[in-house]
């Protein structure tokens, strides 16, 4: 499963961090990597993006970029 | 010595610097750059300068802002790094720190917002932290301006007996860890030779970092040598070389934690702050929210803070003329100086200054809004709206402050972390029908269309987002095509500004807007003085027409033929617009020898409906104001570029205007 797959207020774990160039590093240095636990918070008004919960903080990104997130729910 | 002060973004690193140094600042930019560069003196050591270096959360170059903080930390050489550190957040905060440490320089943590974590009954062990990262770390309160003087107290002494951090190793035995030492191995002369520290150039080398292996001037075999070391790791830990790095390091962090943090259950500003999300971000109030928002602001600043100082301010300036207008006067000075001082500098710069109140203003509202967290909140709700222009939630703002006027809407633009988005936004933000030209449009539908005003006023603004919006997707297929830098954003809790912050925020804003109207606006009032005042011949003029503004005027006048406002008097009106939007209807005015309740008829007489219907989609398109070019140079930092998006507004606008005029003509 995917990150954009999660339903909302579920945990989970990230098994692996897609995508590539700055994209890839950003999510990786935000702390978006495997082992860490997730949750969505919530979307936006207009369904896209979203809110997540990692590492005790909140973080916003788009729903194409957490579909290059693999997680397995916990 | 020099102290760098580096941390990610919303971890209070502004009002710390500001408790740090007072109001004895220094504002400039990074050489080559357009990024911010902020220096100060730390209170009560005059040899120590403390540099603010734009908020980052790693040191992977992959933005403009990240390249400096990086590129000072290596080749600045600052004796010492203050690393400030949100206590509330602490795992990603000390992933920067830890890449700090690998740069091998006295250092000292500054854990902030100490008193939060502590008010929620959470708690840090202070010594243990320093035992695990190896370095002093000092809790402060940046906002209550607690534990301050003995971080500088700290950060002074580790410079001065020039301690390095005591931890090496961040990496437990393991395939990275045997990487990393392999690798530092290989370089380590290298290293030596500029001056830097081996275990980062290894971790930057490991990284891909091409620009490191060059500057380190590794040749072919030794590259050849990492890549290897590099692929066995990737095996070895089942990850790839960046993957496998943060991974390192957030292990680490995750350790160091769970031994000295104990994390308050749920805080209070985490419940407030999801309390104020459910309406502020919710499904249906967020938009509606946001849009009274702009409005009040809107409102308060252009209808009642900004005129009542602006005419408190406009009274000063027209009172110091005056009096100088006197003075002159009664020295009896050549009457050409007396125009020149009076009807040039005083005027020009006056009209400029006036609008000096409606800036602060503005900046004050967004200043709060900003260091309240609710502008990250508003790219997260815009930011699907804006992604089809190419550009992401943060642009809405600045866009939304050019319907006001476009000088503090390019300034806004710096809020923006991506230079991309920075420079598209500021070329886009013209198209935004600002303030100072409803005057035109007033006078215009007055005399024109006088049962339609409302619906022309509204047909021209919405016009211009048009126009906007597909100019955006023009630039975004020409100019910009480049990858739009990823929105992935932290959403910071809700707090409350620190006064100071807003103060020494709208000081600095007024002495910019202060500089340039004694500089750039100065010059350019002098120029269109000298342009009104005399005739070719160099003669005073007494008669307007026969001014070099309006030969000027007569000799761009063919250009607007095609538009059906071939007269050299629409032409002169809209050359001194330049100056200021207002000016285009005074102009008129004047050149009409009209009064403002007789311009409507005069204009009727001049322009043709299908023609006035063009020279006001002229109006709203072509180039901006002086002080708004003046502003788009300093932000885009180059003349060329601001030239370039003169000339494309003038364009534009004249092609506009050409297809009103003609589609006008089949109607009218």
């Amino acid at each position: 499963m995917t990150l954009d797959q999660l339903p909302i207020g579920r945990q989970a774990v990230i098994t692996g961090v897609g995508g590539e160039g700055a994209l890839r590093l950003r999510l990786l240095d935000m702390g978006l990597t495997p082992r860490a636990g997730v949750e969505i918070e919530k979307a936006a008004p207009m369904g896209d993006p979203i809110e997540i919960l990692v590492r005790g903080y909140r973080l916003t990104l788009r729903l194409a970029d957490a579909r290059q997130i693999a997680v397995k729910e916990a | 010595m020099v102290f760098a002060l580096a941390g990610n973004q919303n971890c209070g690193k502004t009002t710390l610097f500001n408790s740090l140094t007072g109001a004895n600042q220094h504002v400039g930019n990074f050489p080559g750059v357009t990024v911010e560069k902020k220096s100060g003196i730390i209170r009560g050591s005059k040899d120590c300068e403390v540099v603010d270096l734009p908020g980052i959360y790693s040191l992977r170059p992959y933005t403009a802002e990240e390249n400096v903080t990086r590129d000072f930390l290596l080749d600045g050489r600052p004796d010492g790094i203050i690393n400030i550190v949100d206590a509330t957040n602490i795992e990603r905060n000390l992933y920067l720190t830890l890449q700090l440490l690998e740069l091998r320089l006295p250092m000292v943590v500054a854990l902030n917002m100490m008193d939060e974590v502590r008010g929620n009954n959470g708690s840090i062990d202070i010594q243990g932290l320093s035992q695990a990262l190896g370095v002093p770390v000092v809790p402060i309160s940046a906002a209550k301006n607690e534990g301050v003087s003995e971080l500088a107290a700290q950060a002074i002494a580790a410079a001065k007996a020039h301690t390095l951090p005591k931890v090496l190793d961040f990496c437990p035995d393991g395939p990275v860890h045997r990487c990393i030492h392999a690798v530092s191995h290989i370089i380590e002369d290298h290293a030596r030779r500029i001056d830097a520290s081996p275990r980062f150039c290894a971790t930057k080398l490991i990284e891909g970092d091409s620009a490191m292996a060059q500057k380190l001037g590794i040749d072919e075999n030794e590259l050849e040598l990492i890549e290897h070391s590099v692929l066995e790791m990737e095996t070895e830990a089942g990850l790839d070389r960046n993957a496998a790095l943060a991974d390192m390091r957030y292990n680490f962090i995750e350790k160091a934690v769970a031994s000295t943090v104990v994390k308050p259950h749920e805080s209070r500003e985490r419940l407030r702050s999801e309390k104020m999300d459910k309406v502020l971000t919710g499904k249906y109030t967020a938009i509606p929210v946001f849009v009274g928002v702009m409005l009040l602001i809107f409102w308060l600043t252009f209808e009642v803070i900004g005129p009542f100082f602006s005419s408190l301010l406009t009274k000063g300036i027209d009172a110091v003329t005056a009096a100088a207008d006197t003075g002159l006067t009664l020295y009896g000075i050549n009457p050409v100086v007396h125009s020149l001082i009076i009807d040039g500098v005083f005027s020009g710069v006056g009209t400029v200054l006036s609008f000096l109140p409606i800036i602060v203003t503005l900046f004050f509202f967004l200043s709060v809004l900003e260091d309240t967290g609710y502008m990250a909140r508003v790219a997260f709700v815009m930011d699907r709206l804006l992604r089809h222009i190419g550009l992401s939630g943060r642009s809405i703002v600045p866009m939304l402050i050019g319907f006001g006027c476009t000088v503090p809407a390019v300034l806004a633009a710096r809020t923006l972390s991506s230079d991309r988005d920075r420079r598209m936004t500021i070329m886009l933000t013209p198209f935004m029908s600002c303030s100072a030209k409803i005057p035109i449009y007033t006078v215009f539908c007055s005399a024109f269309f006088p049962q339609h005003a409302a619906a022309a006023m509204a047909l021209l603004y919405f016009g211009g987002i048009v126009l906007g919006v597909l100019s955006a997707l023009v630039l975004k297929r020409t100019a910009f095509r480049g990858e739009p830098v990823p929105f992935v954003m932290e959403l910071p809790d809700y707090r409350v500004p620190s006064p100071k912050s807003v103060l020494l925020l709208l000081w600095e804003k007024a002495r910019d807007f202060l500089e340039r109207a004694f500089t750039v606006i100065f010059v350019a009032s002098i120029v269109i003085w000298f342009l009104q005042s005399f005739d070719a011949r160099l003669f005073v003029v007494t008669d307007n027409s026969k001014s070099l503004l309006a030969m000027l005027g007569t000799l761009i006048a063919p250009a607007f033929a095609p538009l059906g406002f071939g007269d050299w008097r629409a032409a002169t009106a809209l050359i001194s617009g330049f100056t200021a939007k207002e000016a285009v209807v005074s102009t008129l005015g004047v050149l009409l020898d009209s009064s403002t309740a007789e311009l409507p008829t005069a204009l009727s007489q001049l322009f043709s409906p299908a023609a006035a219907a063009a020279f006001l989609a002229f109006t709203l398109l072509y180039t901006p104001c002086v002080a708004a070019i003046a502003a788009m140079r300093h932000e885009l930092g180059s003349a060329k570029a601001a030239a370039w998006v003169v000339a494309a507004q003038c364009l534009t606008a004249w092609v506009v205007g050409f297809i009103v005029y003609r589609a006008a003509l089949l109607f009218v």
